[in-house]
């Protein structure tokens, strides 16, 4: 227990240090759009393939179970729409994203650490937290909401290419499902918990690779640590968030 | 000028620099030398501010560099270079970048001057068309002198080189410290080496300080290493086959 509180001190401690004026404004205004590139627009792949798998599967299993003749086969759309948008795009995506831009993140901090890159950077007299990490969080916060929309669009997309392949509902109903009771809220519920992951990812991961200490396997530690504790943090603050945002 | 007075410094229970008192001269080559784990690496990483000393002072020509805040440090270390063991180089950049980072950092150069700049020091230290390459594509010898590059392109007083021989062949270590030496004289700067290796000690050692657990526990030069009655140091200096064979 001693160890989680020593965690979170040497986190804020990092984040104080974080979240200070970068020294150049051109130069982190590079970085960020490095970053964007490579922790968002490298994971559109991913994150198309997985959402639209997920909507389809989403689909077929509503369309399977609806065997009720009373419950109207547009009901396959609106649940699509319901699970895609309130959980599974922002949460599940979130935790795919932890895995793969954080162990990216940490990983890249912790070899920069072990190979004594961020020594140098000391040495020089830049704040090396700063230059490292913060163009991430901002990156991340930026980004993951426009991959977290892509999502929903691949999500509803892929259920709907489902029910026209297999047959089991018509285009009209799906999307008649999709625009039932819509509530432009929802939008913002899933994007809300976005931010709030984004920063979680981000944060966390820089925070493990930058304490990273001793060689390779302590780097691959560090990487495992980073997905590991940005998921369990993801799937506690979903809790909390989902009760705020929701009540 | 670097001195430090009466510096400690503590890892839980050991004790690993005791009262180390010591002058580091200007436009000399100051070596730092001592066994694996005697506490030179502590020592220098104590000078330079990433370990903080427990108790006494480092002064960089009279100014406390251990009572400074963050602002006061960071104005400080644009005057320092640091070549690190392995060169720490930035992966992400290719050599040229590697070497204009601190200029693009600090200074308010155009474009056109930092690129002189770094062609400059890249041909001071014998690296003539390879800007565009990354660390990866370098051979040890050639992240070593990027490394140079880097640490003196924004003309420090003070240089620190980490084992700047580990991991090279003879030849190219005996490069290595004739580069240095030469930027030392050429420059005028404070330069701290540390090291264990004797050709370095005997070829540029203008001054020499022995640590030997924790200790300051012999100072001299590269003449005076030689003749030594110190019974540490002598089996420091004469521990290896070949130079136990020379000295009989």
């Amino acid at each position: 227990m001693q160890k989680v509180f020593i965690h979170i001190g040497n986190y804020v401690l990092l984040m104080q240090k974080v979240f200070s004026r970068p020294q150049k404004g051109r130069i982190f205004w590079n970085q960020l759009i490095s970053e964007i590139n490579s922790l968002g627009i490298e994971s559109l792949g991913i994150v198309a393939f997985i959402s639209a798998f997920m909507g389809a599967v989403v689909a077929i299993q509503t369309a399977y179970n609806i065997t009720s003749p009373l419950i109207p086969m547009s009901m396959v759309g609106f649940t699509v729409r319901q699970s895609v948008i309130l959980e599974f795009s922002p949460t599940v995506i979130s935790l795919i994203l932890a895995g793969k831009v954080g162990s990216r993140i940490a990983s890249e901090i912790g070899t920069m650490r072990v190979t004594e890159q961020i020594d140098a950077l000391e040495i020089m007299g830049v704040n090396s937290a700063n230059y490292l990490i913060f163009p991430k969080v901002v990156a991340s916060i930026l980004i993951n909401p426009a991959l977290i929309i892509f999502s929903m669009w691949m999500g509803i997309l892929g259920g709907w290419i489902a029910m026209l392949a297999s047959k089991l509902v018509t285009s009209n109903d799906f999307v008649e499902g999709i625009r039932n009771d819509f509530l432009a809220y929802t939008i913002l519920y899933a994007l809300t918990k976005t931010v709030f992951f984004a920063f979680i990812i981000s944060s966390v991961s820089g925070y493990y690779g930058y304490v990273t200490n001793g060689g390779a396997l302590e780097v691959g530690q560090a990487s495992t640590k980073a997905v590991v504790y940005s998921s369990v943090i993801i799937i506690l603050f979903n809790l909390v968030l989902t009760q705020l945002l929701l009540t | 000028m670097i001195e430090t007075r009466k510096i400690n410094k503590t890892f839980g229970e050991n004790h690993v620099l005791k009262d180390v008192s010591y002058i580091f001269e200007k436009g000399k080559t100051n070596l730092i030398i001592g066994q694996s784990g005697s506490g030179k690496t502590v020592l220098m990483k104590c000078l330079v501010g990433l370990f903080e000393v427990d108790s006494g002072m480092v002064l960089y020509d009279d100014r406390n560099f251990s009572t400074m805040n963050f602002e006061q440090r960071k104005t400080l270390r644009q005057e320092i270079g640091m070549l690190f063991q392995g060169g720490a180089l930035f992966d992400s950049m290719n050599v040229e970048q590697n070497v204009m980072f601190p200029l693009n950092m600090f200074t308010k150069q155009m474009i056109e001057e930092k690129r002189d700049r770094v062609n400059f020091v890249l041909q001071r230290v014998n690296l003539i068309n390879c800007n565009k390459l990354m660390p990866s594509e370098l051979s040890g010898g050639m992240r070593k002198r990027v490394a140079i590059a880097r640490a003196i392109s924004m003309k420090p007083q003070y240089l620190f080189c980490d084992e700047p021989n580990s991991g090279l062949d003879p030849h190219t270590s005996g490069v290595i410290d004739h580069l240095i030496q030469e930027i030392t004289k050429e420059y005028e700067i404070t330069t701290i080496v540390n090291t264990h290796d004797m050709n370095s000690v005997l070829s540029i050692g203008d001054t020499v300080a022995f640590i030997y657990k924790g200790n300051l526990w012999w100072r001299g030069d590269k003449e005076t290493i030689l003749q030594t009655v110190n019974p540490e140091l002598n089996d420091f200096v004469f521990g290896t086959e070949l130079t136990s064979r020379l000295k009989r």
